[in-house]
């Protein structure tokens, strides 16, 4: 019997007036495992992110985090109770130099102003920002930026961190650069969850992936049993109203063997 | 350490100032000048450095001003203990407000709007109930002694101020380097961010308008002690939330000496062009005016943006 896994969603549902963004989803994402969420735009996936992290509020269903109901909590109490999420369009605080904006994040567990501006300087250093701590944020690059989100983040030590397209707009230099960085994190003990668009990163990263499409969750497992039930039909073809090629979502009280096998926090090599 | 070395010095060199100067017209000026300082440093906490543009400071102007008055006169209190009353109700009236206007995420022209009408509230208020005095004013009896709050010569006045200021100056140092100040100002940048990486922004921004609202009630309260009447429309009247905006926007808002310099050079300006042309009156308001244009039009950082600006491109062409 494996212990409570660190985020549970239990049909979790909002609607923005006609539109039903997320549709009773449910899955689990157990502690120490570094998962995808993918799937077309516009199918919900940064909405989810939002309503795990207070930012909205579900119309229907339960998020537990770490053992409690935090459905419609306030993403500050989320963020202190160690769930944090990045932006897929980046929020840097522009007027303020790197250094203070990662200081922002570690002044959650570190009142004292020299010392989040130290720990400000080893979580750059963490993602290769080390160079650019005295830069205004809002001289960086693309590149640049989305390593400041995720330095950010960081900070505020998290159990469990929600990246929302860290890789998105970084040509394919910067992103195997970046892909090493994601991989340390997790390696360093924080849960992962990440949105991403990028295949290519999500098949060398991520453990265990979700697929949704139009607010539903349509197949789940490891991105390689994903990709293959798929067969050759690429994750886009969601898209159709039909339904995908893919295996369906097991309920979530007949776990399939694919399903139970994410809880071992592995790490493809 | 930097910041407190200027502001050392800056306290001295004004109160060295204040005992040198003879003239009435310069030890008035400065006093002015600094008491302008003040209201704009306490616009700039919530203004410059919590992004939250209050139209309606004088609402805890008049405060600070009604209670120094009123507790003198009514309840027979003593002028320092009075002051102490002052901030402190006029704190408790920017937290009120703050807390009916943050705790419904009103932001930019609403918050705006809110602060204003809020303070035309307190105007009305003001004149109609009984123990303000109503439009009549109230006048506050003249008994100069350092233990009254009320001096002879400009001097004791100056030093008082100056205290406020210099005050005002170590809040905004401390702002700098606190983690309250780096969470204000991730909550002026971005408040979405700021949430996402655990700050409370309703807490953030009460304490800043709590901490604004103080120092304007001190900046009402020496206005009381200096010029010994009050009424509705002195008190929250939209005059001095205009004053302490302007003051801080032209020198800088989101700076530490931005509004201590804004005040400065809009008071030298004022004072120059009614000088100036003191035969047609009404023609240095309008150059006053056309002044203030050319600032926000060519200077949108504020005067304090300058020097950053000249210093910036100097070190360039010297690494050039």
């Amino acid at each position: 019997m494996p212990a409570e896994p660190l985020l549970c969603l239990e049909d979790v549902a909002i609607a923005f007036g006609g539109l039903q963004a997320v549709q009773g989803v449910s899955f689990d994402v157990a502690e120490g495992c570094l998962c995808g969420l993918i799937g077309p735009n516009g199918a919900g996936k940064t909405t989810l992110f939002a309503l795990m992290s207070g930012f909205l509020v579900p119309d229907r269903g339960r998020i537990r985090f770490a053992g409690h109901d935090i459905t419609g909590r306030a993403p500050h109490l989320n963020a202190r109770a160690g769930l944090t999420r990045t932006f897929q369009i980046v929020q840097p605080f522009a007027a303020q130099t790197v250094r203070e904006n990662i200081a922002v994040g570690a002044h959650l567990r570190e009142p004292r102003r020299a010392a989040a501006l130290a720990a400000a300087e080893g979580v750059a250093a963490q993602v290769g920002l080390a160079a650019q701590l005295d830069k205004p944020a809002a001289d960086l690059t693309v590149a640049g930026r989305k390593r400041l989100e995720l330095a950010r983040a960081l900070a505020t030590k998290p159990r469990l961190l929600l990246l929302d397209e860290v890789l998105a707009g970084l040509n394919p230099q910067e992103i195997a650069d970046m892909i090493p960085v994601v991989r340390a994190i997790a390696s360093g003990g924080v849960t992962v969850l990440m949105i991403e668009h990028v295949m290519q990163a999500v098949m060398s990263l991520a453990e265990h992936v979700w697929v949704l499409a139009q607010g539903r969750l349509i197949a789940a497992g490891a991105p390689v049993m994903v990709q293959r039930n798929d067969g050759a039909t690429p994750l886009r073809r969601c898209r159709n109203s039909r339904p995908c090629a893919i295996r369906p979502v097991p309920s979530r009280t007949t776990r399939s063997p694919i399903s139970t096998s994410i809880w071992k926090p592995t790490r493809p090599g | 350490m930097r910041d407190l070395v200027t502001i050392a010095a800056f306290a001295i060199a004004v109160a060295v100032l204040s005992s040198v100067l003879r003239s009435g017209v310069w030890t008035t000026f400065l006093m002015m000048a600094l008491y302008a300082a003040l209201l704009a440093q306490a616009w700039n906490l919530l203004g410059g450095y919590g992004g939250q543009f209050s139209f309606g400071h004088a609402l805890f102007f008049g405060t600070g001003a009604y209670v120094q008055v009123l507790a003198q006169t009514q309840a027979g209190l003593n002028a320092w203990i009075a002051l102490a009353c002052a901030v402190a109700s006029a704190a408790v009236v920017g937290t009120g407000v703050g807390a009916l206007s943050f705790r419904y995420g009103l932001r930019g022209s609403y918050f705006a709007l809110v602060t204003l009408a809020f303070a035309e509230v307190f105007r009305i208020l003001a004149v109609t109930v009984g123990f303000t005095g109503g439009g009549v004013g109230v006048m506050l009896p003249l008994r100069e002694s350092a233990a009254n709050l009320q001096f002879a010569s400009r001097q004791g006045a100056i030093l008082v101020v100056l205290g406020f200021v210099v005050a005002g100056l170590l809040v905004t140092a401390w702002l700098r380097r606190s983690r309250f100040g780096a969470w204000l100002q991730a909550v002026r940048d971005n408040e979405d961010a700021a949430r996402a990486l655990g700050v409370d922004p309703l807490r953030v921004k009460l304490g800043a308008i709590t901490l604004s609202a103080g120092f304007m009630g001190a900046g009402g309260a020496f206005y009381v002690q200096v010029f010994q009447y009050l009424d509705p429309n002195i008190a929250f009247g939209p005059a001095t939330s205009v004053e302490s905006l302007v003051a801080a926007i032209v020198g800088g808002i989101g700076t530490l000496w931005g509004p201590v310099l804004g005040a400065l050079v809009l008071h030298a300006l004022a004072e120059f062009t009614r000088n100036l042309f003191g035969d047609a009156p009404g023609l240095n308001m309008v150059i006053y005016g056309v002044v203030l244009i050319l600032i926000v039009l060519f200077v949108p950082r504020g005067l304090s943006g300058v020097g950053r600006d000249v210093r910036a491109a100097w070190r360039l062409g010297r690494a050039g």
